[in-house]
């Protein structure tokens, strides 16, 4: 069972929580020109790597925020969270 | 090669079976091959076997990290099928089914193939429109499909749960006659054998550390027991293969992901079906030896763990219990995980790579175990011709950047949410 600190609301249980995939991954700007590339990479592409993965969570069963993660997808440690809108460092 | 035959099993019980050859050998890898297969897996174990039997070409190494069929193909629930609805899938998976049919004589080792059959429980009036929709487009494709009504279930299986005040009471299903069930760790020893016997050299404990590559070809690759040269480099590390990706300075339409299974403790005879809960996800069958082998779900987020969570299994089992009540009395004797190559819409990728002599063959999602001889067949052939075949046209690589995805279950880019 993966215990998350959620920034809102302390440590709780992964049940509360859904997964929403990696944080990393930015939408293309609004308005540019953008090319297919571009949307696949933004829609389909993953490195999805062994190690550390900065990841979005939703207190889905809680306070319903996205959250961002620090997992470690080998061991299942989990290193920082933050708020939706705090930037990765 | 010593055949296996009955004759051979008690000619060999007279020496209290001291003298049998091994089945494969231990080679030391040469400085370079034709073709180099990574992975020592099913589909790495056939592909190696498909390009010497259908295709001549035997100066192949089998690279393995480990030791072969200790990963995907040593840890699955074992269902083979092909009742799907989209004619690329159908007609690759039917044409497999031929060959599990086959199996066993053509790799002279007993694979334990059992067509027991599958039955999809559908739980609503749409959900039996749907299945009617998919058995009809199997049945155009010549794959035997049977809409089962409530009662032709309860033939089948009485002790699914079939009371009147259930959540999801079972409305019928969609049998596939011919799908079933195969021991297999033995699918994998069988491939590993014939391919050994024909000149293919299995090189376990040797991890791949890096490609040579210049101009956009492949040269070699960079291994723990030193660098062997290749023209052609086949990628077959399911789980591993966004690992390897990064080592190429690919991205790919692939994420990781942990799957889980566990078998009960060993009960007389009760299932001689594969069934599966049409409300949720989960599948179960009983194995020869007697336990009940179940799986469901995903555990939902990346993962290189090949090791499961507890939350996603009491879901799972919640799910198989609100089926067939009676499995709440088992013991549970085994449970383990392994790691998924999800591609975003669901279907494999077998398919060049933008890399002269490098080839692809991953997106293997739930559904692995049971393609292993097509998916051997085609990726042999895509390696051998340098070029698909139209079995496998529509698990191309590009498909995500054209729009012509392969979504058999409608889920998206989400395949891990299921």
């Amino acid at each position: 069972m993966l215990h998350i600190k959620c920034p809102h609301c302390g440590i709780r249980s992964q049940n509360e929580f859904s997964y929403g995939g990696d944080a990393t991954i930015k939408r293309p700007e609004l308005g540019k020109e953008i090319s297919d590339q571009d949307w696949d990479n933004f829609v389909y592409n993953r490195k999805s790597l062994r190690g550390k993965h900065w990841e979005l969570w939703q207190h889905l069963s809680g306070c319903r925020q996205w959250i961002k993660v620090q997992r470690d997808t080998a061991t299942h440690e989990i290193f920082k969270t933050l708020k939706a809108n705090e930037e990765i460092s | 090669m010593q055949k296996y035959s009955v004759f051979s099993l008690v000619k060999n019980a007279l020496s209290n079976h001291q003298n049998w050859d091994l089945a494969w050998k231990d080679p030391t890898p040469k400085k370079e091959y034709d073709v180099v297969i990574i992975g020592g897996g099913g589909h790495g174990l056939a592909t190696a076997y498909y390009l010497a039997k259908e295709h001549n070409i035997t100066n192949v190494a089998i690279i393995e990290k480990g030791w072969i069929g200790g990963g995907n193909v040593g840890r699955n629930t074992t269902i083979i099928r092909s009742n799907y609805m989209h004619d690329d899938n159908a007609l690759f998976s039917e044409f497999g089914m031929d060959l599990w049919r086959r199996m066993s004589q053509d790799l002279n080792y007993n694979v334990m193939f059992s067509p027991r059959g599958i039955i999809n429980l559908a739980h609503s009036d749409a959900q039996m429109n749907t299945y009617a929709r998919r058995g009809n487009s199997m049945r155009l494709n010549g794959i035997d499909a049977v809409l089962l009504n409530r009662e032709e279930v309860k033939e089948i299986i009485p002790m699914a749960d079939f009371s009147e005040n259930v959540r999801f009471p079972i409305f019928g299903g969609l049998m596939q006659p011919s799908a079933g069930t195969a021991r297999h760790d033995a699918v994998a020893w069988g491939y590993a054998r014939q391919a050994d016997d024909m000149g293919v050299d299995i090189i376990q404990n040797c991890e791949v550390i890096g490609f040579d590559l210049s101009a956009g070809k492949i040269n070699g690759v960079r291994t723990s027991r030193g660098d062997i040269k290749a023209k052609k480099i086949g990628l077959c590390v399911a789980g591993s293969t966004n690992i390897l990706a990064e080592k190429l300075n690919m991205t790919l339409p692939i994420e990781t992901h942990l799957l889980q299974a566990c078998v009960s403790e060993p009960v007389k005879p009760v299932l001689d079906k594969v069934v599966t809960f049409g409300a949720g996800h989960f599948y179960i069958s009983q194995s020869d030896k007697g336990e009940m082998v179940m799986g469901g779900d995903l555990d939902g987020y990346n993962s290189y763990a090949q090791r499961g969570n507890l939350p996603t299994l009491q879901h799972v089992l919640t799910e198989g219990i609100a089926m067939m009540p009676f499995l709440s009395k088992l013991k549970m004797l085994r449970t383990w995980g392994g790691i998924m190559d999800m591609s975003m819409d669901g279907s494999p990728i077998i398919d060049k790579t933008h890399i002269e002599g490098l080839y692809l063959n991953c997106g293997w999602c739930y559904g692995g175990f049971k393609a292993t001889p097509a998916s051997g067949w085609t990726f042999a052939h895509t390696i051998a011709q340098d070029r698909v075949h139209e079995l496998n046209a529509g698990y191309s690589l590009n498909r995500f950047n054209t729009g012509h995805l392969l979504d058999e279950k409608g889920l998206g880019t989400k395949t891990w949410i299921s």
